[in-house]
């Protein structure tokens, strides 16, 4: 619970808060997928003058970059806060499940020549790779290859695949909040149990990868689940597993499981947006409609941006912030008390998808502060929602609500707490040459209570909008036999004046071997707005990928 | 369960019949409309539902291979009409354990498709696209595989030999593909399409699909290795179906608890 809540409960009677807690328990979890609303918890925070911190800040912005590079942190913000800021020591963008050395405090030239080493390695890495495959794949030779694990999980009805990837990128800006110039780089190897049986299906899935950038080893377990099919009406799948419903194309409302923006902003494959859940999702089906109940009993958070890795807009410190100002987090980790629960109810009316959401736990990414702004905090959500899906024309169009209700800032008077909002989406798909697809969307993002919220900032603060409006273009071509795909997929803020570009080239040389090579590019015009703060993280990298 | 015993009972006299119709040589000759209709419906709609597994292996002029490996699960709505699809690769890794399901419709109004991404979990929505566009990266098109409404050639039977029927076909809307003409030649016996020959806008050949071999599954004659050719490009894909069954009795699978977890009948 958070001291937010503590607070308010304790001004209630006790018979009242008695009833809060059976309802939490009774009612748990909510979620709200935004890497996009970590600039917006902080935005009211900005406490005792900040005028004078802008002098300070804006000051140091036209020191040497030399300067800059140093790992004094320029002096901003009310020096208590900053303080604790700076002792915050390591949070974990990777979740709780990660382990993380901690870096110690090398020297930045160092950092940067290993940082290059690394890269060179993984570089190298790849080269290999390519090579390794080329080698095995001879024209016309069967594709059947002797594999002696493989072999030994057939043997116990096992299916065994996965594959071996090398991934590299820059940054290609001057970024003065991180030390390093590699925005990704790793070696991964990914495998992929599944077994069929009797009674239902098992399925592993796990990825080892040496990460460059953290310097550091890193076992992600991605599921781990069982399924099974009891009845004729009723699905289970119980452990961990990547949930995804809705139907935004890379915007979401209604889809409130674990999100990896960190992966996404440094060009993971977007396999890795979708991060695990360890739940329990139960499925029913009838004619009337199906329902699907996904019950996770400890909060799973996105894997959300704090500064770690990527540097972000803190409105704290009036400026972006990187490393050496990480967050510092308020988790939530009480095991079936601090849980949640998203349904799902849905039916088919002809070719129209039609569907009605629930959802009842915390944002998913930070979205508050405690009272003594040292820590962020994941705040109680509860969201409710509708979408409908189907055939318009030559093309898929499709529109999704949803009403984000903030519990812990009902009234929208609490600067520490985001408010409560609606959100808007409609979005329309379609082939307009041939292996050519264009979608576009455009997604609204309504703060509610605005009013409230606009008396409540601290004076000098960064207003945030009461409309956020964003587009966006998915252009998709397919050549050389769809073995090259070209693609780029683009939001764009009219209100924030911002963007974020993802162009992407994937040439699959063989049915094992992929190449790829990306770019994530932010501008805009303000250095805070939602895509713009990631503006200095701007970068390009290239992959191979050797499956099997 | 009675109704589809008597319908494939009913579909093997038939076939039986057209057998013995063949083999007398006694029959006149059909008329053209008659024999496009007996050859789609050998090609795509033989018994209520049928399932096999597909093994696609696209050779480009340098002689290098890919391969794709899926199973395919079919069901009549309607004879000669709608059909539900269902597609569950297994090779290469890259798209394995995707399915991917079509509500074909005949008739002007457009499939739906839905592909499901489990590495995502996602369930998408695939628009429409154009139907001569490539089928899974290999020679074959979209619409070889779901098939060419009868109503968008005029059909002209231009040659009848010992054995075979060779029709004509001339698009309605020449504007919307790529070809001029095609022909098709129709084995008299069992109405199985052995040959398409496609001609481009200047009439030169540049694409063939041939049935290699043809087997009697269930007393329906089944193309059971087909090759087409891109002569332009000198590419070919040779796609083998095995496990061939037909009326296993497929239940209401074209749903999207079944995109997400196939059945085994699918899997299998």
């Amino acid at each position: 619970m958070t001291t937010g809540n503590r607070r308010r409960n304790e001004e209630r009677p006790t018979w009242i808060r008695r009833h809060l807690r059976w309802h939490r328990i009774r009612q748990p979890g909510t979620l709200s997928p935004d890497p996009w609303h970590f600039a917006l918890f902080a935005s009211g925070m900005d406490m005792a003058e900040p005028t004078v911190e802008r002098r300070v800040s804006a000051s140091r912005t036209a020191l040497s970059a030399v300067s800059q590079r140093t790992k004094q942190r320029p002096i901003t913000g009310p020096a208590p806060f900053i303080m604790l800021l700076a002792q915050s020591g390591k949070c974990q963008g990777f979740g709780d499940r990660v382990p993380k050395i901690l870096r110690t405090n090398q020297n930045e030239n160092e950092s940067r020549r290993l940082s290059f080493r690394m890269g060179l390695a993984a570089v190298l890495l790849a080269a290999v790779f390519a090579w390794t495959a080329n080698a095995r794949q001879e024209p016309n030779e069967p594709q059947e290859k002797r594999n002696v694990v493989r072999e030994f999980f057939e043997k116990n009805d096992i299916e065994y695949h996965g594959f071996y990837e090398a991934r590299v990128g820059t940054r290609l800006l001057d970024d003065p909040h991180q030390s390093k110039d590699l925005s990704i780089g790793e070696a991964r190897y990914q495998f992929d149990l599944f077994s069929a049986r009797d009674w239902g299906d098992i399925k592993v899935k796990g990825d080892a990868y040496g990460d460059f950038v953290e310097e550091q080893a890193v076992f992600d377990l991605r599921e781990a689940n069982v399924f099974l099919r009891p009845t004729d009406s009723v699905d289970l799948k119980l452990g961990r597993q990547v949930l995804t419903w809705g139907t935004g194309d890379l915007i979401f409302i209604n889809d409130v499981f674990p999100k990896d923006w960190v992966s996404f902003f440094i060009g993971r494959d977007t396999e890795y947006l979708k991060a695990p859940s360890d739940a329990v999702k139960v499925s029913w089906f009838s004619d009337a409609a199906n329902l699907d109940v996904v019950y996770t009993p400890e909060f799973d958070s996105d894997r959300y941006i704090t500064g770690d890795r990527l540097s972000y807009y803190n409105p704290i410190l009036g400026r972006r912030a990187g490393e050496d100002d990480e967050l510092m987090i308020s988790r939530r980790r009480e095991f079936f008390e601090e849980d949640e629960t998203a349904i799902r109810l849905y039916r088919n009316v002809r070719s129209y998808e039609l569907a009605l959401y629930g959802y009842w736990g915390y944002w998913k990414s930070p979205a508050g502060f405690n009272e003594t702004l040292t820590r962020a905090t994941f705040p109680e959500l509860y969201v409710y929602g509708a979408s409908v899906r189907g055939t318009l024309g030559k093309g898929i169009a499709n529109a999704e609500i949803g009403y984000y209700d903030s519990i812990d800032d009902r009234s929208g008077d609490d600067p520490l707490v985001n408010n409560s909002q609606m959100r808007y989406l409609v979005g329309y798909t379609q082939e307009i040459a041939r292996d050519f697809t264009a979608g576009v969307q455009y997604y609204v993002e309504q703060m509610l209570d605005y009013d409230d919220y606009e008396n409540s900032l601290f004076p000098g603060s960064p207003t945030q909008d009461e409309f956020r409006h964003v587009t966006t273009l998915r252009l998709t071509k397919l050549l050389m036999n769809q073995n090259l795909m070209l693609s780029l997929f683009t939001y764009y803020s009219p209100s924030d004046e911002d963007v974020y570009m993802r162009p992407m080239a994937n040439y699959k040389a063989s049915d094992q071997l992929m190449y790829e090579v990306g770019a994530n590019v932010f501008f805009g015009d303000e250095r805070h707005t939602f895509f713009n703060q990631f503006h200095d993280n701007t970068n390009v990298y290239a992959a191979v990928r050797y499956s099997f | 369960m009675f109704d589809k015993v008597i319908l494939a009972t009913m579909t093997v006299l038939l076939t039986l019949s057209l057998a013995g119709a063949g083999s007398a040589r006694a029959a006149e000759t059909p008329d053209v409309q008659t024999i496009v209709e007996k050859a789609n419906f050998v090609a795509y709609y033989q018994g209520d539902d049928g399932r096999s597994t597909v093994r696609m292996v696209i050779t480009n002029k340098q002689g290098q291979t890919r391969e794709r490996l899926f199973n395919i699960v079919r069901k009549d709505v309607q004879d000669g009409g709608d059909q539900n699809y269902f597609v569950y690769f297994q090779r290469p890794a890259d798209v394995r354990r995707m399915s991917y399901m079509v509500r074909k419709h005949v008739g002007g109004k457009d499939d739906d498709r839905w592909l499901y991404m489990p590495s995502l979990d996602l369930v998408k929505r695939i628009a429409a696209g154009d139907k001569r566009t490539s089928f899974v990266g290999s020679d074959f098109l979209y619409e070889d595989v779901s098939g060419r409404g009868l109503d968008e050639d005029i059909h002209e039977l231009v040659e009848t030999t010992d054995a075979l029927y060779v029709v004509k076909n001339t698009p309605k809307k020449p504007e919307t593909v790529e070809f001029s003409y095609y022909n098709v030649s129709i084995d008299r016996k069992n109405f199985v399409p052995m040959k398409m020959e496609f001609y481009d806008k200047t009439g030169a050949l540049y694409r063939t699909i041939e049935s290699k071999k043809v087997e009697e599954i269930q007393g329906f004659p089944t193309v059971t290795v087909s090759v087409v050719q891109d002569l332009k490009s000198g590419s070919k894909t040779e796609m083998t179906f095995s496990d061939v069954k037909y009326n296993i009795g497929v239940g209401d699978i074209f749903e999207e608890r079944y995109l997400r977890r196939p059945p085994q009948e699918v899997t299998r």
